[in-house]
């Protein structure tokens, strides 16, 4: 195997790993503040792709195009779902959580085979098949724009949590929601707030992971698993740690896809993340939380 | 010791009227009810089954799984495998089926409890192991990988009684899983009232706590794992002769660990009878809304043409969250309480 050979699927691993570290910020950020496991992380993403889809078809817009409409529309869902139905069981124990968004879940899925039915369906934009070479790298435009598109994105997210005032009082929620009670703040209407963006996340990645892959309501279990593998890789709660694990989950895809075969690479995954829970249980950058 | 008078002891008289009404019922079913109602029956005491061994390890000891498919399948598999490769007959097949299937959840446990992995980062390590050992089978040619493993099943094997080979009529394999279900019922009931139980009930409310005044807590969360994933074991090996075929992409899918925990969780995570209790009313549930759907269909109240392949879990998923949102204890306590099933103080 030459060096090219192996640089190429590197590249590509990367920047689909950018896509899936945005998909992963979004669990992440929900995890973080308001300590919910989103069992429909994947389900909600496939919202956004079919949203793309249907963008793409009915108006001719590029997928990247509708990633801000996407996003806006996940943002009211998340936002909706968490004022009126996760924030009614915070205060039961993780296993009955775990039931409500894996109904949830289900209730998503079984919805989008009615609407949509079970065949895979994709979008076929003008530079599908484009590319560029640097030496003998060839790098696929689409997987480009995509893996920019997501930079930005999560670019805009940690600045959010970073500047803004409400970014600031949805951090003040994660370290101490007592507190954050205290001096004023309406947590439930920023819990609301997290969610929201947290799916606004997913809703961006779905449209942008669009422009690569096709499309059907039973890819969401996969993309919920991929999620979790990344963000515990990452650390829990850690939005930076999401990116990065992203970035070493795609590669390490795309490596195992060439030197063993595509079908075992999430086993790849699988066994790295039993190595991080075993290593280093906090994940790569997270904060120690036991 | 087990005595029979131990379920019974806990049953208030009018808990013991309707519990040998419902017995009854269910012993006479194959009677009268046709091979629709076998098989929904049968379904449902199987999942009854694996949902007792799950909820012996959230309900009983605390340890959340979202991995459990991994038992039932290894326990499957290795029966299956033996008694096609060395015509190991499944009666004795189920030693080392469980044998493979405590192994794997002792490795689990383990790995999970030594580096004191709890809560969410335990479940995700149990679905982790689900999918990476799914994946590896996807793999396997001599476990037919991705084509599936088939068991040969003849004509005449569906009719009669064969116990040592589990091949037989469907009544045979109703009252048998109906006979495990039980089982582990009554193994669950032993337990909870045993030294074990109580250590495993300590652990569950404060682990620290229960450190601290000197339980061996690794111990004895192992002891839970390697009970439950014997008995998903178990049930591993009735799911193979039962079904014939197996699929890594179906038995060890998530979905199969999600449907493991729906039942108790309905029933009441930790109670007794709520595992069976929670299947018995999840699973008729659904096949009642598909029947629903094709009566409006019938009637022309949905137009017939329409496809609902998702309606029905749409329907019945939506079950379940009213049940979270307002029945978060369980069905089986508030139904014990209506009706004064149980007598006061003691297990339900």
């Amino acid at each position: 195997m030459d060096f090219w050979t192996l640089a190429n699927a590197v590249t590509s691993g990367l920047l689909i790993g950018l896509v899936y570290g945005l998909s992963a910020l979004g669990l992440s950020v929900i995890f973080g503040v308001i300590r919910i496991v989103n069992f429909a992380h994947g389900e909600i993403m496939v919202m956004g792709m079919f949203f793309a889809l249907l963008m793409f078809r009915w108006l001719g817009l590029d997928p990247l195009l509708s990633v801000p409409l996407a996003a806006a529309l996940l943002f009211a869902f998340g936002y909706v779902l968490q004022l009126f139905v996760v924030s009614r069981v915070s205060h039961l124990p993780e296993h009955m959580q775990f039931l409500l968004l894996a109904a949830i879940a289900i209730m998503i899925v079984s919805a989008l085979l009615m609407i949509f039915g079970p065949d895979a369906q994709g979008v076929q934009v003008g530079y599908a098949w484009d590319s560029f070479a640097v030496g003998e790298l060839l790098i696929d435009y689409p997987k480009m724009f995509a893996a920019i598109a997501s930079v930005i994105v999560a670019a805009l997210l940690l600045a959010f949590f970073k500047y803004t005032m409400t970014g600031k009082a949805i951090r003040a929620c994660a370290d101490n929601r007592t507190g954050a009670q205290v001096v004023g703040l309406n947590v439930g209407r920023l819990y609301a707030l997290t969610f929201g963006v947290g799916a606004a996340c997913l809703g961006a990645a779905g449209a942008i992971i669009l422009l690569l892959f096709e499309v059907h309501p039973y890819l969401a279990p996969g993309y919920t698993l991929l999620a979790f593998v990344i963000v515990i890789i990452g650390g829990l709660g850690s939005l930076f740690g999401a990116l990065v694990a992203g970035i070493l989950i795609g590669v390490s895809e795309a490596l195992a896809a060439l030197l063993f075969q595509p079908s075992m690479k999430s086993a790849f995954s699988f066994a790295l993340l039993i190595f991080v829970l075993l290593l280093r249980p906090q994940g790569l950058l997270g904060k120690a939380i036991r | 010791m087990i005595r029979p008078g131990d379920l019974v002891r806990p049953l208030s008289p009018a808990g013991v009227w309707l519990g040998a009404l419902v017995l009854l019922v269910l012993l006479l079913l194959p009677y009268w009810g046709g091979s629709y109602v076998m098989t929904v029956a049968t379904t449902v005491f199987y999942l009854a089954l694996v949902g007792q061994s799950w909820n012996l390890m959230l309900g009983f000891a605390g340890l959340l799984s979202i991995g459990h498919a991994l038992f039932v399948g290894i326990g499957a598999y290795t029966s299956a495998y033996l008694f096609t490769a060395i015509g190991l007959p499944p009666v004795i097949g189920v030693l080392p089926a469980i044998a493979l299937a405590v192994l794997m959840g002792l490795l689990m446990g383990y790995l999970g409890f030594r580096f004191a992995i709890g809560g969410v980062y335990f479940a995700l390590l149990t679905i982790a192991f689900a999918e990476l050992v799914r994946i590896v089978i996807d793999h396997v040619s001599w476990l037919g990988a991705t084509e599936g493993f088939f068991l040969q099943v003849s004509e005449a094997d569906r009719h009669g009684i064969d116990l040592v080979n589990l091949r037989g009529a469907p009544e045979m394999y109703y009252y048998l899983i109906m006979a495990l279900a039980l089982g582990a019922l009554v193994l669950c009931r032993y337990l909870l009232r045993s030294r074990l139980g109580y250590y495993w009930q300590a652990i569950r409310d404060d682990e620290s706590a229960a450190e601290a005044l000197g339980v061996d807590v690794l111990r004895y969360k192992m002891y839970a794992v390697a009970i439950s994933s014997g008995m998903a074991g178990v049930a591993g090996v009735f799911y193979a002769f039962y079904q014939n075929s197996l699929f890594p992409e179906i038995v060890f899918n998530i979905e199969r660990s999600i449907e493991a925990t729906l039942g108790s969780i309905v029933g009441g995570v930790g109670t007794l009878f709520g595992p069976i209790f929670g299947t018995f009313i999840l699973t008729p549930l659904g096949e009642i809304v598909t029947e629903a759907i094709d009566l409006l269909k019938h009637w022309h109240v949905i137009d017939p043409e329409t496809k609902l392949d998702g309606l029905k879990l749409l329907v019945w998923s939506f079950i379940v969250v009213l049940i979270v949102l307002f029945k978060p204890n369980g069905l089986w306590p508030w139904v014990c309480e209506k009706l004064r099933l149980i007598r006061p103080g003691e297990e339900r």
